[in-house]
């Protein structure tokens, strides 16, 4: 199925209804964002981890652009989010301590390497694809280890002071500030990515998941789609790194670590890939049960997240979003 | 307050998205003390933080009786997994909004350290450091204090103390972050103002598997001695290894360093290659002091005859010992000025380690230095105190004034 | 000005001896390790981030069987193979075998998984600490090789490589099992159909990778310190000795393993400022310009 053809057939057919009518809003996408409002007035004790969530839900969206829509297997998702979080720091040291703009420039940075090192990397496909991405992040963070003189090596950058959000809003201690403006830039973001995932771009790279053959068949540009998705996405993870910056006044070497690409590999695949909203759910779960669980045991932690790992692999593919489709599957099929 | 507290309730009833349902608020009990404890539980460096909180187990078994009786103790303990000081803010920052502490305490890396002092200027809450040694952490907030050492207090006497040997060239290898700088320069500026030179200066990565070809290349370089500083547990280990099977004693090249490189703990691992290792530092297990052997008895009890308190151990143990004398003093009403007025010139003459004291002006400790070179009696090495500085102040706050 | 001169020629020649001597043994270390998940990868085609685990485990069972059961060194490190082997095969036969004709994603997260439990249950049986390795005395000190002296242990380390490095090269070159794998490598299905029993094939070098493993696991311990999180920390090389080296090949990982193995101690040498950054750029440059490693056959791998 092209999705590009569609919109160009005369008179929309019952199939293009359906196609247009995925793109239209639907109530239970409010629900994050109202979880996330509720969040800020129920539990204004917890809304440090709570903007860390939020980021992470950012980072590991960003993740599913590129893994689960254009099927890119990466391990080394972390070099942008690690780029944008140094840059952001590196600014804010250097005076430039205006949130909005750094963010901008920060994902941009982002996104520029995320041309450069696709230029390289995408070309490769299975195992040499899944070494580049990992050889890549692994290379910035020895990089940024040894320039310690912009970066701080491994004591990181301290000491970062960022100006009030609008000019007006101090980032204080208890986070409302980091919390309400992470979530402005979630929901900016989710609603690119939305417009993203279901414009013919969108489906083309859906395409090339499924049949990157059939794509090239079709005369689809593979590896200029393929480096559009990585690029945005690499500029989405920037701008995730660039926030966890400028809200908690702080960079470290692990923004780039291979521990960080396989952490949000975790949670997208715990929430379900290729769908959106799998990082809305994965993320928040796995940091609100690290957050309760992992302080009284991190070692058990660690063997329960594996074997939930496992079990997934084997049960449950798709994750937790999968798992509600098949239950509503069964449903409906019974109701039928 | 209690305002506030019903507010909270009806907002808290209000959560009804399951976010909400997952998170359990605790309302705090009206006597208790909290102190927040960060310490790294997990990881390669879980050894370090569950050393210090046994020394803090300890102090606070052993003294709890003596707290007020209307003062109940509450530790509430967080795991920054490692040298991470993001971790490590979050951690301190939920300490303080979420768990109301009154102290923060522990830390073992000194970014981390770095990472959460300025939280505590901004939310006043006393802070007490068990480990992280960079020099300039004291300096960050009034709310610091430090009751473990800094590598200056222990490299730059020891510095001088080398060359005074008569021993002329010297090559340092340290890890490349800031107390392995910190040594380095502690080190090197006490060895040449008493008339020594330096061959050569190496920074070893923080992650490195093999210590080799770096001591290889020391090795061949041939000075007199050889300063090492790595983060202690299995970098000082592995790196024991290496010097011992590279044969640099054999080729006349002698080791020394600040107490990281030889803990008691992890000389039984180390084999017979530290054999005549001279270093610096605060704590040994084998001195002779009665503080030391009632410390001794009291963890032995506990942990079993074969467990080995290492001087973070201790560090814990004094630190516990200072915020216990803070909360008896104000009878368990913590109010954080007060409180730093108490810990900065709090003096202990009983600790294991010796008499020590918290600087008034810098919040850092001043302790006796001693000089130990690891034997064998027995089957057992030890680190046997043969010299002593006494009541060494941080030397870089001196020789750096504010 | 001879002297002088000579001193330097002497110094160079001291440093290049010593960068080649640790590098090797370094080397021979991540050979032992590796070739088993070259093999492995190449015939299944299976991403497997796990491998270390198997290493993991030979080094722990090889310190247990020495310190706690009190056995010699040689007996411990054969005895320890045994296990892991077996062990090996065991998970190969429950686990892995359901994922042969899995995507990558899945396989990537399955081993994950792996290594996240092997994690805990390590620090759980054996506790946070690295272990002593397991060296007996007799192999410890110094051997005076034409005037220099060169670590004992390290000298049979690479002994010890160069054995394991002839009896593959022989075993999988001059017999039946190792012309199967070999063709199996270059193609699965023609193998197959030509009557080779890949599914016993699988598992028998499941086994011997995954003993190799365990083989370099507890005789590297000196160098790659055995502790909990073993199988995490030193993942990103073991992969790269495979990838660079090529998959399916019995001398690609050597070469891939002693360059890197040389770089490393050369850069830590000669250039401690930029550690490990020089041998990502190496193995970026190397996978650009052979996708498939300097000696991978082309069908092979995932």
């Amino acid at each position: 199925m092209s999705a590009e053809a569609a919109p160009l057939t005369a008179a929309p057919s019952a199939a293009v209804a359906a196609i247009l009518g995925r793109h239209r809003l639907r109530a239970v996408e409010a629900l994050p964002w109202l979880c996330a409002g509720l969040g800020f007035f129920a539990l204004p004790d917890y809304l440090a981890l709570g903007s860390q969530i939020l980021i992470m839900t950012l980072f590991a969206m960003s993740l599913d652009l590129v893994l689960g829509y254009a099927g890119i297997v990466t391990l080394g998702h972390a070099a942008f989010f690690g780029t944008g979080a140094y840059v952001a720091g590196i600014l804010a040291l250097h005076g430039w301590s205006e949130p909005i703009s750094a963010l901008a420039i920060a994902g941009a940075a982002a996104g520029l390497l995320g041309v450069a090192t696709g230029l390289i990397v995408l070309r490769a496909r299975g195992l040499a694809l899944l070494m580049l991405t990992l050889v890549v992040a692994e290379m910035l963070q020895e990089a940024a280890n040894k320039l310690g003189w912009l970066t701080g090596g491994t004591d990181g950058l301290q000491g970062i002071t960022i100006a009030p959000l609008l000019g007006r809003f101090d980032f204080d201690l208890f986070g409302r500030t980091a919390y309400l403006y992470s979530l402005a830039v979630l929901l900016l973001a989710w609603w690119l990515v939305r417009r993203i995932v279901h414009s013919p771009f969108g489906h083309s790279l859906t395409g090339l998941r499924e049949s990157a053959i059939r794509m090239r068949a079709i005369g689809a540009p593979v590896f200029r789609r393929r480096l559009r998705a990585y690029a945005v996405s690499a500029a989405l993870a920037g701008i995730a790194g660039a926030l966890l910056t400028q809200t908690t006044q702080f960079v470290g070497l692990q923004v780039l670590s291979f521990e960080l690409s396989g952490t949000v590999l975790v949670m997208l695949v715990l929430g379900g890939i290729g769908r959106l909203y799998g990082a809305f759910i994965g993320a928040p779960l796995y940091m609100i049960a690290q957050d309760q669980l992992a302080k009284q045991d991190p070692v058990n932690w660690l063997f329960w997240i594996g074997l939930l790992l496992v079990l997934i692999v084997f049960f449950a593919r798709g994750g937790i979003l999968g798992l509600v489709d098949r239950i509503l599957m069964a449903m409906g099929r019974r109701c039928a | 307050m209690r305002g506030i507290e019903t507010r909270r309730a009806r907002r808290n009833s209000l959560a009804v998205c399951g976010l909400a349902m997952l998170v359990l608020s605790q309302p705090a009990a009206a006597a208790a003390v909290k102190v927040g404890l960060i310490l790294t539980y997990s990881g390669p460096n879980a050894s370090l933080g569950e050393e210090i909180d046994n020394g803090v187990k300890l102090y606070v078994k052993e003294h709890e009786k003596e707290l007020p009786p209307s003062v109940t103790l509450d530790i509430v303990r967080r795991d920054d997994t490692g040298p991470s000081p993001d971790v490590a803010k979050r951690l301190a920052q939920e300490l303080i909004t979420r768990e109301k502490v009154q102290f923060l305490a522990g830390v073992v890396w000194t970014p981390n350290a770095t990472a959460i002092a300025p939280l505590t200027k901004e939310a006043k809450i006393p802070f007490v450091i068990m480990n992280a040694a960079g020099a300039n952490i004291t300096r960050l907030s009034p709310y610091v204090v430090r009751t473990s050492f800094t590598l200056w207090q222990s490299s730059y006497p020891l510095g001088q103390w080398a060359a005074k040997q008569g021993l002329k060239k010297a090559y340092t290898a340290v890890t490349d972050y800031a107390p392995g700088h910190d040594g380095e320069a502690a080190f090197i500026k006490g060895f040449t103002e008493a008339g020594g030179t330096i061959l050569g200066s190496l920074r070893m990565p923080i992650k490195d598997p093999d210590f080799a070809p770096f001591l290889q290349r020391v090795k061949d370089a041939k000075p007199d001695l050889l300063y090492v500083f790595v983060p202690g547990g299995k970098q000082a280990t592995a790196l024991m290894k290496a010097f011992g099977e590279l044969g640099l004693a054999a080729a006349g090249i002698k080791l020394v360093g600040p107490q990281d490189i030889t803990t008691d703990e992890e000389l039984p691992n180390m084999g017979d290659a530290p054999l005549g290792v001279v270093t610096a530092g605060s704590y040994a297990v084998v001195a002779k002091r009665p503080q030391n052997a009632a410390f001794l008895a009291a963890w032995r009890r506990d942990y079993g005859t074969k467990s080995i308190p290492s001087f973070m151990s201790v560090d814990g143990w004094d630190g516990m010992a200072a915020i216990f004398a803070a909360i008896k003093a104000e009878n368990g009403r913590i109010d954080p000025d007060k409180t730093m007025a108490i810990l900065k010139g709090w003096k202990n003459p009983d600790s294991p380690r010796g008499p020590i004291e918290i600087d008034p002006a810098t919040g850092d400790i001043i302790q006796n230095i001693y000089i130990r070179r690891v034997e064998k009696v027995g089957d057992q090495l030890g680190n046997f105190e043969f010299d002593m500085i006494p009541q060494v102040k941080d030397p870089w706050k001196v020789l750096n004034p504010q | 000005m001879v002297p002088a001169t000579d001193t330097a020629m002497d110094a160079a020649l001291s440093a290049a001896i010593s960068i080649a001597f640790h590098g090797v043994a370094y080397g021979m270390v991540l050979y032992l390790i590796s070739v088993g998940l070259s093999v492995t990868m190449g015939l299944m085609g299976f991403v497997n981030l796990a491998h270390g685990v198997f290493a993991m485990a030979g080094g722990y069972a090889a310190v247990t069987l020495m310190a706690r059961a009190g056995l010699p060194f040689f007996p411990a490190l054969a005895l320890s193979v045994v296990i892991v082997a077996a062990l090996g095969m065991m998970i190969e036969r429950t686990l892995y075998r359901r994922l042969y004709d899995a995507g990558e994603l899945d396989q990537v997260l399955f081993t994950i998984g792996l290594v996240f439990m092997a994690v805990a249950a390590a620090k759980f049986i054996w506790g946070p600490q690295p272990q002593p390795a397991p060296v007996p005395e007799y192999l410890r000190g110094q051997l005076v090789m034409g005037g220099r002296a060169f670590p004992a242990y390290r000298s049979f380390l690479i002994l010890s490589g160069a054995v394991v490095v002839a009896g593959l090269w022989l075993g999988l070159g001059r017999t039946r099992f190792g012309a199967q794998i070999r063709a199996t490598v270059d193609n699965r299905r023609m193998a197959q159909s030509i009557g080779i029993n890949t599914s016993l094939l699988f598992t028998c070098s499941f086994a011997l990778g995954s003993g190799l493993a365990a083989l370099g696991g507890a005789l590297g311990a000196d160098i790659l310190a055995i502790d909990p999180t073993y199988a995490q920390e030193h993942l990103v090389f073991f992969l790269i000795v495979v990838a660079v080296g090529g998959l399916g090949s019995i001398i690609g990982p050597l070469a891939a393993a002693l360059l890197l193995g040389v770089t490393a101690s050369a850069c830590s040498y000669l250039a401690p400022q930029f550690g490990a950054f020089f041998i990502y750029a190496a193995t970026l440059a190397i996978l650009l310009w052979r996708p498939h490693g300097l000696f991978g056959r082309k069908g092979a791998g995932p």
